[in-house]
């Protein structure tokens, strides 16, 4: 049994998927935690486009961009997370609209 | 190989995207979330990128994934509450869905033999091996040194910021 | 893909895979006895000779006990954790080396499962995401013993990969590699013809403090003691595994000696130079036989002054024992079949090195207590990884300095 290899475009197509997943769950969902953990997953659908791109091209460039985002996404969570703490500690929720004494 | 490995584990990276974007728990959204970026990191080996695979597991994986699960924890997040969405809301995501269809749809056709002017090369494991430690290292210390270095003296500062953050929570 | 290293790999599976879970069994009985013997007792004896046939009883019970399922966990991830925790255990052996490339009946094969260009990385990936396991056992069990638990180990785990981390950096740039096997073969041969290059005895810098920072922080990794908190009794009945019962909680226990035979076949790969002896190769040959001859001597002269009624009878088996497989060595360092050389004076150095640390390990077990957790804390980010970062500058500066030693 020998498959065909399979074509670069699936990968894009993928990461296509993943991105508007993420950002479905970015707008969709309530709570702070799900709604940044749709951000780490945009994240991760864009550095699958960058390896990918990485490989048509035989360049690792787009390696090092990965990594990089990587990078960001941890100090992001780093500091996220301590907001998020920071709000459950002040409003005692972790809902998005319930954070809302800045509306009239 | 190639086609199956990729297929199964494009699969599990898929449903695991929907799960984590239909579950109400934070606990079973992390999990999900887990294995996204663990079948990913198996896709990234297929490509070639051996040490952006390890790095994957490693930060997301290991550093922040388990953040997330402590915060979790630790804040005993339960499930989320169904608020009232009005009818106008769940219409107006309509064209954000019409225009992602509109994209998968431009990718499919490309995907079609001779769809595009650039010829894209197939995919086969082990047919480019470019992300090694050292040739990622070399690149890193060399032509992205200075992007490098902001990028060490942003980390420092979310330190800083985290900590800031977290020790006002104590008092 | 051909089918010679297909059956040559299924071999090999098979291979370190029994020896592995064999290990694993018997390991706890080591355990149990090392730590009688500290506390001047006898440890288990009533199952065969010297309690050997214990761990086969233990599985026993473990397997028929009842398999208890509380009402208020969170089912799935209940079952899932124990799960995790195992197979994330299990795994890092295949990119353990044992030994270096032999040749049996022609086919040539390194004694590993596989040799990953990025071994290093992939133990530190596996063990930064086997803390999901302790996590959600004691996430899912809905108990606040548990939660506590869980709560500790994934702190405790975070923190000390840090200067585990770096410790494994600083041989990383002395060998220049990251396959577990450059760096092992890095470590070959002897200074002056006598002191091995092993990278705790590296000449221009030896990496002593790098190999006990990283043994610290593999205590704590593995939730040894001292740094056992996540299930530390009196505080938290048993910690994240409070709610598991029978083979579940087997799995757990099966883990935690799993991660330290991991953890310290890496210690031994990183620091202690692999399977490379510690004396140039004539001597060093007949090592392993005399040290087999003199557990035989020992058993015949225990066999003659019986301590128990059993022992006249059972001591001298074991002398047999021991002298049969002083022959095969004494076979093996006489280098007349080349394959058998090669294999079991690699195993028997990789084997020693490897069982000297795991000894540490279960020392310290009988011998310090346990820290409280604030002094963990502290320990972990204002001794251990200042110390780390001083020893990584440290090995840099020196590898610039004479680059041609490194």
């Amino acid at each position: 049994m020998h498959l065909p290899p399979v074509p670069l475009s699936w990968y894009l197509i993928l990461s296509a998927i993943l991105f508007a997943l993420g950002a479905a769950g970015f707008v969709y969902r309530k709570s702070v935690i799900t709604v940044f953990m749709s951000i780490e997953l945009m994240l991760n659908a864009v550095n699958l486009s960058f390896v990918t791109f990485s490989y048509q091209l035989r360049q690792i460039d787009g390696h090092i961009y990965s990594f990089f985002v990587m990078v960001v996404a941890a100090a992001e969570a780093a500091v996220g997370l301590a907001i998020i703490l920071t709000i459950f500690k002040n409003r005692g929720t972790l809902q998005i609209d319930e954070v809302d004494s800045m509306k009239l | 190989m190639d086609t199956i490995l990729f297929i199964v584990f494009a699969t599990v990276a898929v449903v695991c995207a929907f799960n984590l974007v239909f579950q109400t728990h934070p606990i079973s959204s992390a999990l999900s979330l887990i294995g996204v970026m663990g079948s990913l990191a198996v896709l990234y080996l297929l490509l070639g990128a051996e040490f952006i695979a390890m790095a994957q597991v490693i930060v997301y994986g290991g550093a922040v994934m388990v953040l997330f699960i402590f915060v979790i924890m630790l804040l005993n997040a339960g499930t989320e509450k169904a608020s009232s969405k009005s009818w106008f809301a769940q219409i107006a995501g309509l064209p954000l869905l019409l225009a992602f269809v509109a994209v998968l749809a431009f990718l499919i056709r490309s995907a079609l033999p001779g769809a595009l002017a650039v010829p894209t090369r197939a995919v086969e494991f082990g047919s480019w091996v470019g992300g090694s430690a050292e040739e990622i290292g070399k690149l890193l210390f060399t032509q992205y040194l200075l992007p490098f270095e902001v990028i060490s003296i942003l980390i420092l500062i979310a330190i800083l910021g985290a900590v800031v953050l977290a020790q006002k929570e104590i008092d | 893909m051909n089918i010679n290293f297909i059956v040559v790999s299924l071999i090999k599976i098979l291979l370190v895979f029994g020896i592995f879970m064999t290990t694993l069994a018997y390991l706890q009985w080591v355990e149990r006895k090392v730590l009688a013997h500290i506390q001047l007792r006898t440890g288990p004896l009533r199952v065969g000779p010297h309690g050997l046939m214990q761990p086969l009883a233990d599985v026993f019970k473990l397997l028929t006990k009842e398999d208890l399922l509380p009402p208020y966990v969170n089912r799935f991830f209940y079952l899932l954790a124990p799960f995790i925790a195992v197979c994330l255990a299990l795994i890092t052996i295949s990119v353990i080396p044992f030994g270096p490339e032999v040749q049996i009946f022609g086919v040539r094969t390194y004694m590993q499962i596989s040799d990953l260009n990025v071994g290093i990385l992939f133990f530190l990936a596996l063990s930064a995401v086997s803390v999901y396991g302790v996590a959600l056992a004691g996430w899912s069990s809905n108990n606040k013993y548990s939660l506590l638990g869980g709560l500790r180990s994934s702190a405790q785990m975070i923190s000390y990969e840090l200067p585990l981390t770096l410790a494994i950096v600083a041989p990383l740039l002395l060998a220049n590699h990251l396959s577990f096997r450059a760096i092992s073969d890095a470590q070959a041969g002897y200074y002056l013809g006598f002191i091995p290059r092993w990278n705790v005895f590296q000449f221009p810098f030896p990496q002593v403090l790098g190999f006990l920072i990283f043994l610290i922080s593999a205590f704590a990794e593995t939730n040894r003691i001292p740094f056992d908190l996540p299930e530390a009794e009196n505080e938290l009945v048993a910690g994240f595994h409070t709610e598991y019962s029978s083979m579940k909680f087997a799995s757990f226990f099966m883990a935690e000696y799993a991660n330290i035979v991991n953890i310290t076949c890496v210690a031994t790969l990183l620091f202690l130079g692999g399977w490379h002896p510690l004396f140039p190769a004539p001597f060093s040959n007949w090592i392993a036989p005399l040290v087999l001859l003199f557990a035989a001597a020992m058993c015949f002269f225990q066999g003659t002054q019986p301590a128990r009624k059993g022992d006249r009878i059972t001591f001298p088996i074991f002398g047999v024992a021991f002298l049969v497989l002083t022959l095969i060595f004494a076979v093996a360092a006489s280098g007349i079949i080349p394959a058998l050389t090669a294999i079991l004076l690699a195993v028997f150095w990789f084997a020693a090195k490897v069982g000297l640390l795991i000894f540490i390990f279960i020392w310290v077990r009988g011998t310090l207590p346990r820290f409280r957790y604030d002094q963990l804390m502290h320990f972990a980010w204002t001794f251990l990884f200042p110390l780390a970062l001083i020893n990584l500058l440290l090995t840099a500066l020196f590898v610039a300095l004479f680059p041609g030693k490194a």
